[in-house]
């Protein structure tokens, strides 16, 4: 492999260590605080599910965040997940609650505005709306939960001590449900901005296993995960658990039950078809922030018992990181690709043209726009979508929406060309993700 | 993890089940025998009583064996890790329980070696006295299972100890005026007193690890 791409995926690599070191603890955090569970065991565990999860059901969200916007080039994903790195780096140093997921997105924010790309308002509308689903889901499950956990202990009257023994089980348990759905949903956050451009080829032991190169992606970026849960998150273990409220064992177990399937319940391509085949509503699969998911969870369970026990002022600092973490990031990856491109001169997005074809003006029209007004836009190039939007803005009263989707589809395809890779109607990273979904579906299958 | 070492947890877990039940079971066998030995004394004195002999001798064997399981359960919660959110009241609990034996036990001793003669008259009270001090400990015994087993039922166990130790409050108020009230030489009155508050002590003591079992059932309960 060439040494630039190893150079230009270390970003991603450290974002993916951050994660480990972050977000393990969510998983774990209670049960290594409070000793239920050893350290060791608890690293072991969430590395090995964080991998599996993201190498077997990785693509549903990565498909999300490629809506988003699609990082067409290597310095471009780089300076992403770098800017997303520092961000939650500095956010963790400032002593804020940070979510990878939201740094992410804001880094990807910051490349569309860079590179004059429309950030498609639908997708940012379906993750912002999980940013705010995600938690008052995992109050509801938290709450749901630990209901249904008191009822059945007191039914059962266990001995403490047994309590205490399958509680250690149970929290083992459902930390790996936790480290599977954390891999499943959040490796897009560490490994999706490459994913147009992964350097990875795919290959094929026999019929038995097949492992496609956006895989092979997720299981580096895994790694880097496990990484950082062995190396960092022990200490920000020992002090997770508490901040918002003390919480006995059992109710760290439901902590982490509620967490995890709110994770998995954005994650899994499986459960969203299930439940729409079965004409039931669904959730988008998009990656959450496993931080959000159990502060919503703690507050569940806290307001049950009253409300008296949560720290609210801490919930003011939590509100704070989740606006600042996204625009910091945004800001961060623009003011960096800005150097990137003009001081490094490194090419942090491909060009493309942009023209109104006819199609397209039948389609204006359709919109309910006078053609008139549209005219000289004929035969008019654009180098950027955002251009062809501006342009639009001012010759008419179409919504951003509208002027989103013709300017997608503006772009100038070039021949069979090498401009190929940046595919106008819906982005690479969609597809990649597509095709690990597939991947993932036919090694299912092989394990049956 | 395999599931030998799984089933070794799960055996091990029972192992010191059965030793914390061993353990109340002796605080309640020796609360029995307390109430039978000072009868024992009451009835036929304390010089040359065999009976009363052979009670103090099986309380202080319960006593020794109390002190072992306490220990071995202690060394157990701590080299595991068990119980983390609840060990350092488990480990309170205990040390308060088995003060209580070490109490029957010295009161049982005391009785031997100073022989405090109780006249008739304060046979009758003196008896109630010692059966209320040993139905708040049996009520103690029942309010610490449940908060090993069935939580919500401790409360009723513990309002039990409150009365038990109340009713023996006044016994020994009642005894102490009778004892004041007597003929008897001033320095046989100051020595039954000692006794009686020594037997109505128990029961001050079991009143104080109620409250601290309630405090932990709060916790418990949570």
């Amino acid at each position: 492999m060439d040494l630039t791409i190893l150079i230009f995926l270390s970003s991603g690599l450290f974002l993916g260590w951050s994660l480990g070191a972050n977000d393990a603890a969510n998983i774990f955090g209670t049960a290594v605080g409070s000793r239920m569970v050893r350290f060791g065991t608890a690293a072991l565990i969430c590395s090995v599910f964080v991998v599996l999860g993201a190498t077997i059901s990785g693509a549903g969200a990565a498909h999300t965040l490629g809506e988003l916007g699609s990082v067409n080039a290597l310095a471009g994903s780089f300076m992403a997940a770098l800017a997303a790195a520092l961000t939650v780096f500095m956010m963790t140093k400032m002593g804020l609650p940070v979510s990878t997921s939201q740094a992410i997105v804001g880094a990807i924010i910051g490349w569309n505005l860079f590179s004059g790309h429309a950030t498609d308002l639908h997708a940012l509308t379906k993750i912002l709306g999980t940013w705010v689903g995600a938690p008052i889901l995992g109050a509801i499950f938290g709450a749901l939960l630990y209901l249904l956990t008191k009822r059945v202990l007191s039914l059962t009257k266990l001995h403490l001590l047994r309590l205490d023994s399958y509680t250690r089980w149970g929290l083992i348990l459902a930390g790996a449900f936790g480290a599977y759905a954390l891999g499943a949903n959040n490796i897009a956050n560490v490994m999706g901005v490459f994913v147009p451009s992964s350097p990875f080829t795919s290959f094929s032991v026999g019929d038995l296993f097949s492992m496609s190169s956006v895989q092979q992606l997720f299981l580096l970026g895994a790694v880097a995960i496990a990484v950082g849960v062995f190396t960092y998150s022990r200490r920000v273990m020992m002090t997770v658990g508490d901040g918002i409220m003390a919480l006995n064992p059992v109710a760290a177990w439901v902590v982490v039950v509620a967490q995890s399937l709110v994770l998995f319940l954005f994650a899994s391509v499986g459960l969203k078809a299930f439940l729409e085949g079965h004409g039931l509503p669904s959730l988008p699969l998009v990656p959450v922030s496993s931080s959000q998911a159990v502060v919503g969870a703690v507050i569940g369970i806290g307001l049950l018992q009253g409300g008296r026990a949560i720290r609210w002022s801490l919930l003011g600092r939590i509100s704070t990181g989740w606006v600042a973490t996204p625009v910091m990031a945004a800001g961060i990856c623009f003011i960096s690709l800005f150097f990137l491109q003009n001081v490094f001169d490194q090419k942090v997005y491909e060009t493309a043209e942009y023209q109104l074809s006819p199609l397209l003006f039948d389609r204006i029209a359709d919109e309910g726009v006078d053609p008139a007004r549209v005219a000289d836009l004929r035969g008019e190039t654009f180098d950027s979508e955002m251009a062809v939007m501006k342009a639009l803005a001012q010759k008419t009263d179409m919504s951003y929406q509208q002027r989103f989707e013709i300017a997608r589809l503006a772009k100038v395809q070039p021949p069979g060309g090498a401009g190929e890779r940046i595919s106008g109607a819906g982005s690479a990273m969609a597809a990649g993700a597509d095709r690990l979904a597939a991947n993932a579906s036919a090694v299912r299958a092989a394990a049956h | 993890m395999n599931a030998r070492s799984a089933l070794r947890i799960f055996s091990g877990t029972k192992t010191l089940e059965n030793q914390l039940d061993e353990f109340l079971d002796l605080l309640s066998e020796s609360s029995i025998l307390y109430r039978a030995g000072l009868t024992y004394y009451l009835d036929n004195g304390g010089s040359d009583n065999e009976a009363f002999r052979q009670k103090l001798k099986q309380v202080d064997q319960m006593e020794s064996r109390a002190d072992q399981l306490r220990r071995s359960i202690e060394l157990s919660l701590y080299e595991q890790s068990l119980i983390p959110d609840l060990r350092a009241d488990m480990l309170s609990m205990l040390e308060d329980l088995d003060f209580l034996i070490n109490v029957f036990e010295e009161n049982l001793y005391a009785y031997s070696v100073e022989n405090p003669a109780f006249p008739k008259t304060l046979h009758p009270l003196m008896k109630q006295l010692t059966e209320q001090v040993a139905l708040s400990v049996e009520s103690l015994v029942m309010a610490a299972r449940s908060f090993l087993r069935d939580v919500s039922a401790v409360r009723d166990h513990l309002h039990k100890v409150m009365l038990y130790e109340h009713e023996a409050d006044e016994l020994a108020l009642a005894l102490k005026t009778q004892i004041f009230a007597s003929d008897l030489k001033l320095e046989q009155k100051i020595h039954l007193r000692h006794f009686v508050d020594k037997v109505e002590g128990v029961s001050n003591e079991a009143e104080d690890v109620a409250d601290w079992l309630a405090i932990y059932t709060i916790k418990r309960a949570a």
